[in-house]
């Protein structure tokens, strides 16, 4: 493979990665990794720091969409990243010191995971929410503008302290292993936080760019980003992600999802299996 | 509810965000097509062998300032690849330090604090990478 055929297929890739991630409420980093990894040849350590940084991109390309339909709760992900950026940078710094056979193994191990919790529906909250006196003192709670429903939707925000002890977690997780995170923010503050499934995944996806940000700098201080394979990754997954969140507002993705889970549990299992012979 | 200094807040976050992306999604893309124009031959045969020291680095990826600064100034492609690429980690930076910027001119103590703590974790993080 040529240098120029390399950077063409990163690239187009990329544009699938971002596209996809962006309407299904996730980085897109998940996507990216297998595809570096497995097709093109890239480290798995490489594949990692250019992921964390389309990570980046795709926030902050989709965040400035989704901030201005005020969508995204600020003031919720500001809190959360109090504990989520400690994790992305304790796993980025931890991440020097794996193997590949290790990393692999988790990053299969993760994407296994996401494609069965994407398999299954989103369930919508029924239980009554327990009140929460920091989330009430912090005005946690907000409200924003729904399309499909044309109206304004209000909600009150609940159990911030296991917010921040999952976003912990989940930072750990992006450091780590070049992700976003919202695979494990979205669902905990939907069904744990009483945060509605598109304020969720916007202020998700405000967030995942600071904490991104927090891992990417590790890996770019210690030079393990290489802007070769990172290049083409960041700018396909900006493009894509552009065109995702242009639809999130309107659509409701059964198909897509759907792909996604077949595409992602097909190379967990490749991952997984080039983890165990490596 | 919103008050309007909040929503001014957001549209500010979403302006540097904007921005921050498109600048650095240009540096990068100019930064590419110069570095396949400097590197000559790039779908022949020899092509072919230059992809792997590209992609496995192995350390070599040079980090100083000094060679950002002298590269871009020379319009090296790499060098404002990698220009472009450190424009786009700062861009959150930038968001956050908006946002603590604003809270404190929105006289709300515990977000300027809240935020203020986010900006020193992330960019103690460089510093650490750099060290371990």
């Amino acid at each position: 493979m040529t240098p120029l055929l390399f950077t063409l297929c990163a690239a187009l890739a990329s544009v699938f990665a971002g596209f996809v991630g962006s309407l299904v409420g996730i980085g897109g980093g998940v996507i990216v990794v297998p595809v570096l990894t497995l097709a093109l040849g890239v480290d798995i350590r490489h594949a990692i720091a250019a992921s964390i940084v389309a990570v980046v991109a795709t926030s902050s390309a989709a965040a400035s969409t989704y901030v201005r339909e005020r969508m995204a709760n600020l003031r919720l992900g500001m809190f959360l990243e109090l504990s989520t950026t400690l994790g992305a940078m304790t796993g980025a710094l931890v991440a020097g010191y794996l193997s590949p056979k290790f990393l692999y193994i988790l990053f299969g191990c993760l994407a296994s995971w996401t494609a069965w919790h994407m398999a299954k529906k989103a369930k919508d909250v029924a239980e009554a929410l327990p009140p929460d006196a920091l989330a009430d003192k912090l005005l946690l709670h907000s409200s924003f503008f729904d399309k499909a429903q044309n109206r304004e939707v209000a909600y009150r925000v609940t159990r911030s302290k296991l917010g921040l002890g999952v976003g912990a977690i989940a930072g750990v997780l992006s450091g780590l292993l070049g992700i976003g995170g919202g695979a494990v923010k979205v669902p905990v503050m939907h069904l744990a936080m009483g945060v509605p499934i598109k304020a969720a995944t916007a202020t998700s996806n405000f967030m995942i760019g600071i904490t991104a940000a927090t891992g990417a700098a590790v890996y770019f201080a210690r030079g393990d980003l290489l802007p070769f394979v990172a290049a083409p990754v960041a700018v396909g997954i900006i493009a894509g992600s552009k065109l995702g969140s242009k639809l999130l507002g309107r659509t409701e993705s059964r198909l897509i999802r759907g792909l996604f889970v077949a595409v992602l549990g097909v190379m967990a299992l490749q991952l997984l299996y080039k983890g165990v012979t490596l | 509810m919103k008050d309007s200094s909040e929503i001014r807040t957001e549209i500010l976050i979403s302006e540097i965000l904007r921005w921050g992306v498109r600048a650095s999604l240009a540096l990068i893309l100019v930064g590419s097509v110069l570095f396949f124009v400097q590197s000559g031959d790039w779908a022949g045969a020899d092509a072919k062998a230059k992809l792997a020291p590209l992609i496995s680095g192995g350390g070599s990826f040079p980090l100083s300032l000094g060679w950002l600064a002298s590269g871009v100034l020379s319009l090296d492609g790499m060098a404002v690849t990698v220009l472009g690429l450190a424009l786009l980690i700062a861009t959150p930076v930038l968001r956050v330090a908006a946002a603590v910027v604003s809270f404190a001119l929105a006289r709300d103590l515990a977000f300027t604090l809240i935020s203020a703590a986010v900006l020193v974790f992330v960019v103690a993080s460089f510093f650490l990478g750099a060290v371990g």
